[in-house]
């Protein structure tokens, strides 16, 4: 019982994983319309727009941990 | 969790996550602490190629470069146009660092993309072991550098004096935490787009659904080229931005 519900726990927190993918389409998202709007600056901001996906990322990693947590530790 | 996976139907007769099995290069023994592994192989495959890419392959320095000369010079230059932009002029004596972390990551993954290959990236125990002497590098660097004022980090000074406390244990923790993001990043990437590869290879032998399978396959292996790359890259721009934290530690 306890193992099944570590798997049900594990899939509630790969929704984490879709909230870090909304979080990386805003950064990217954003960059685009900014770059856009003033092309010439774009190439030299390519850079921030890397560690800004990987910031917004990161909390979707920690869903995923818990997740492989759940589904190997537990 | 790997054997009791088997498929009756002629579904998925194989687990996605077997391909991360270590198992011993020559025999059927335990794996112990010296124990020459799949890993252990495909790692050295990895530093091979790149001594092999930047060492021999630059090493004519002719004026017309030659096909791996090019990709030497070129994987130089960004390498170090990023640690100049990202990191600044001083962290260049870094450069040998970070260019040998993004090399081996780089190659490491792309060497997992071949069929039948052993990704050594996917797995914790290798990413982990690079953030933390990521970390480390740059913990060390930040306190030899700039002795106690370091700890001016977690001091934020342009917020109102109230807040910094409490700004200042958050900024600890997140920290701290930079090595478990930095290592999970990376090898659940890898692991991820890895194991989706393998679960439609699993449906491949679905006769229904076979053509559907193998094109999601080729499409998941397309954006897994990116990905290699990427992560590669982001790994080491992060490293550039933990280095700049650590020469230029006020905010």
């Amino acid at each position: 019982m306890e193992g099944e519900l570590a798997h049900i726990g594990a899939g509630l927190a790969a929704i984490g994983s879709g909230a870090a993918a909304i979080g990386v389409g805003h950064v990217a998202g954003n960059f685009l319309s900014g770059a856009l709007r003033n092309p010439s600056a774009a190439p030299g901001q390519t850079a921030m727009l890397f560690i800004g996906i990987a910031f917004a990322e990161a909390l979707g990693i920690f869903a995923f941990l818990v997740a492989l947590l759940l589904m190997f530790a537990v | 969790m790997a054997s009791d996976a088997q498929g009756e139907s002629g579904g998925l007769v194989f687990h996605p996550m077997d391909q991360f099995i270590v198992k011993p290069l020559f025999g059927d023994g335990p794996v112990g602490m010296f124990t020459i592994t799949n890993v252990t192989f495909w790692m050295a495959l990895t530093i091979l190629t790149v001594v092999l890419l930047l060492v021999v392959g630059s090493s004519g320095r002719s004026i017309i470069p030659s096909r791996a000369q090019s990709v030497a010079e070129l994987a130089y230059g960004f390498i170090r146009k990023m640690v100049e932009d990202v990191a600044g002029k001083d962290a260049l004596p870094f450069f040998p660092y970070i260019m040998t972390l993004f090399m081996f990551i780089v190659v490491a993954n792309f060497l997992g993309l071949i069929p039948l290959a052993f990704t050594t990236t996917s797995h914790f125990a290798v990413s982990v072991v690079l953030a933390l002497l990521v970390f480390i590098t740059v913990t060390v660097v930040g306190f030899v550098k700039n002795g106690m004022a370091f700890l001016g980090l977690f001091w934020v000074s342009s917020a109102p004096l109230a807040l910094r406390p409490v700004l200042a244990i958050i900024e600890v923790i997140s920290y701290f935490v930079r090595p478990v993001s930095h290592s999970i990043r990376l090898a659940g990437n890898l692991m991820a787009g890895h194991a989706v590869i393998k679960v439609f290879a699993g449906f491949a032998a679905i006769a229904v659904v076979s053509p559907l399978s193998v094109a999601a396959i080729v499409a998941m292996y397309g954006l897994e080229i990116l990905v290699s790359f990427i992560q590669a890259y982001v790994f080491t721009i992060l490293t550039c931005v933990y280095l700049k934290d650590a020469l230029h530690p006020s905010h």
